[in-house]
């Protein structure tokens, strides 16, 4: 039996066993516990989350590998974790620990100001945010295995989100109606490559799963980034911070898997408390905007 | 025939796809009326704990349980073999399953996502190219499980009566013939 691991295949792979799931943002063993039992089908270790991060300022960096490991230690279920925007050895350090997936994190302060991460040379796998078709395309081919949206980390407004996930798809629309002769044009105003350009022409989507982040905080929020044509949902400040956390991440759960049913949507949202506080992403300044990290 | 694919969380749409493939038509499965409507049933990939999860809350549990004791088709791969599976290792606290399979899986069994792999191994007799993710793999079979598959020294795929359990994803390859040999073979004539 030859075996072949760390493959696009088993990478890529890994995703599409989260799709219609919750990813959730825990800081401790307690946390991971009620997410995992909430039915999160993975969970995003940190030290602080983005609502902190904002709060608090200064440089974020990969979080303690103790705290890393201990989270994956308490659940079963995979646990991803982040590091710097073209921070590589913080990727080197993630991979010597196991985790499942390393987010290569705008919420997190950038170590390159010019280049992302090398994740073909990694046997872990990469998800990448992107706010467009063509930075999307960017991370595929610098070996991400996943995509998210970028919404605007630690504000609990959906807006940015929304307007990644529409820009997106309809970019993806367009490619796939027109003229293949067009699509070199296509490939240079994307800033893409040609041969992912024509990969998604024909098959009318990303060739990794997509999910979406940012500023999601209630199940409603996650129905409505799956009616968009998310595959997933990341929720990170939106549990922890919220009155009741237990209950707000099994709610979200729900919402992802019946994103379409709205008595159920209306069922889960009842009797949540009290929602996390939010900050209007109008209200940021834009060279505050983690959205805006990423080349 | 018509296929359900339960589809609570996890690789569903491409279950659907390999039966559709197969010329059958296929359902998502949410709902414990949807049950009553299909002839197979298939457990997709996924996370264990959050489908089972999923099915106990929205009352589908039981429902389930019952079509398996009636004796419904059912293929698992991956978390859909741990959910047929009568006992679990290495599940959360309480963590229940479907059941019908008498078979122990051990959950995670080949390790984490770095060990995550593909393979070509044999099954019913021919080659097949096999893609594990953070794949269970089956500890202790009952005398009247047949094993159709094995990686190393463990069992990867699993037959008893109407139920068929793999630790692979056949559904993220183009091979057909895990689908096909449940269609053919453990679905014929209904």
């Amino acid at each position: 039996m030859s075996e072949a691991t760390g493959t696009a295949r088993v990478k890529r792979g890994m995703a599409e066993m989260l799709k219609g799931g919750t990813i959730m943002d825990v800081v401790n063993v307690e946390q991971a516990k009620i997410a995992e039992d909430a039915g999160a089908c993975a969970v995003m270790a940190l030290e602080r989350v983005p609502a902190d991060i904002r709060a608090q300022g200064g440089v974020a960096r990969m979080s303690d590998p103790d705290m890393i490991q201990k989270i994956q230690a308490a659940v079963s279920i995979p646990v991803m974790a982040k590091v710097r925007i073209g921070h590589f050895v913080e990727a080197q350090i993630l991979e010597t620990l196991n985790v499942d997936y390393i987010d290569e994190s705008e919420v997190l302060t950038p170590a390159d100001y010019t280049n992302h991460i090398d994740k073909w040379g990694f046997k872990i796998p990469f998800v990448c945010g992107a706010t467009n078709l063509g930075e999307a395309l960017r991370r595929i081919n610098e070996g991400a295995a996943m995509i998210r949206s970028k919404g605007e980390a630690g504000t609990g407004d959906v807006s940015n989100a929304m307007m990644h996930m529409r820009t997106i798809g309809a970019e993806i629309r367009r490619l796939t109606s027109m003229r293949e002769d067009e699509l070199y044009v296509a490939a240079k105003e994307l800033q893409a490559p040609y041969a992912l350009v024509k990969e998604v022409a024909e098959t009318g989507k990303l060739p990794v799963v997509l999910f979406t982040a940012g500023g999601i905080a209630t199940p409603a929020d996650a129905a409505l980034m799956m009616q968009m044509g998310a595959d997933g949902v990341f929720i990170g400040s939106g549990i922890f911070k919220s009155g009741n956390p237990a209950q707000r991440a099994a709610a979200c759960v729900k919402a992802t898997t019946f994103f379409n049913d709205a008595k159920v949507l209306a069922e889960v949202s009842r009797g949540l408390g009290e929602a996390m506080v939010g900050i209007n992403v109008a209200d940021i300044p834009v060279p505050h905007r983690l959205a805006e990290r990423g080349w | 025939m018509k296929v359900g694919v339960l589809a609570l969380q996890g690789d569903f749409r491409e279950h659907i796809k390999a039966a559709t493939e197969c010329g059958h038509l296929a359902i998502e499965v949410r709902r414990a009326s949807e049950l009553s409507e299909i002839d197979a049933l298939i457990l997709p990939g996924g996370e264990s704990t959050t489908i089972i999860h999923l099915a106990q809350s929205f009352d589908l549990y039981e429902p389930i349980k019952e079509v398996i004791a009636k004796g419904l088709p059912v293929y698992g791969s991956c978390a859909g073999m741990i959910l047929l599976a009568d006992r679990i290792v290495g599940g959360i606290a309480g963590q229940k399953t479907f059941g019908g399979l008498d078979i122990t899986v051990r959950r995670n069994a080949f390790g984490r996502q770095v060990d995550s792999f593909e393979s070509d191994l044999e099954f019913n007799g021919a080659s097949l190219h096999a893609v594990f993710i953070r794949a269970p793999w089956v500890e202790e079979v009952g005398k009247s499980v047949q094993v159709l598959s094995t990686a190393g020294e463990h069992a990867v795929a699993v037959r008893e009566g109407n139920l068929l359990a793999t630790s692979f994803h056949p559904e993220l390859t183009h091979d057909l013939a895990v689908h096909r040999y449940f269609f053919d073979e453990i679905c014929k004539g209904r």
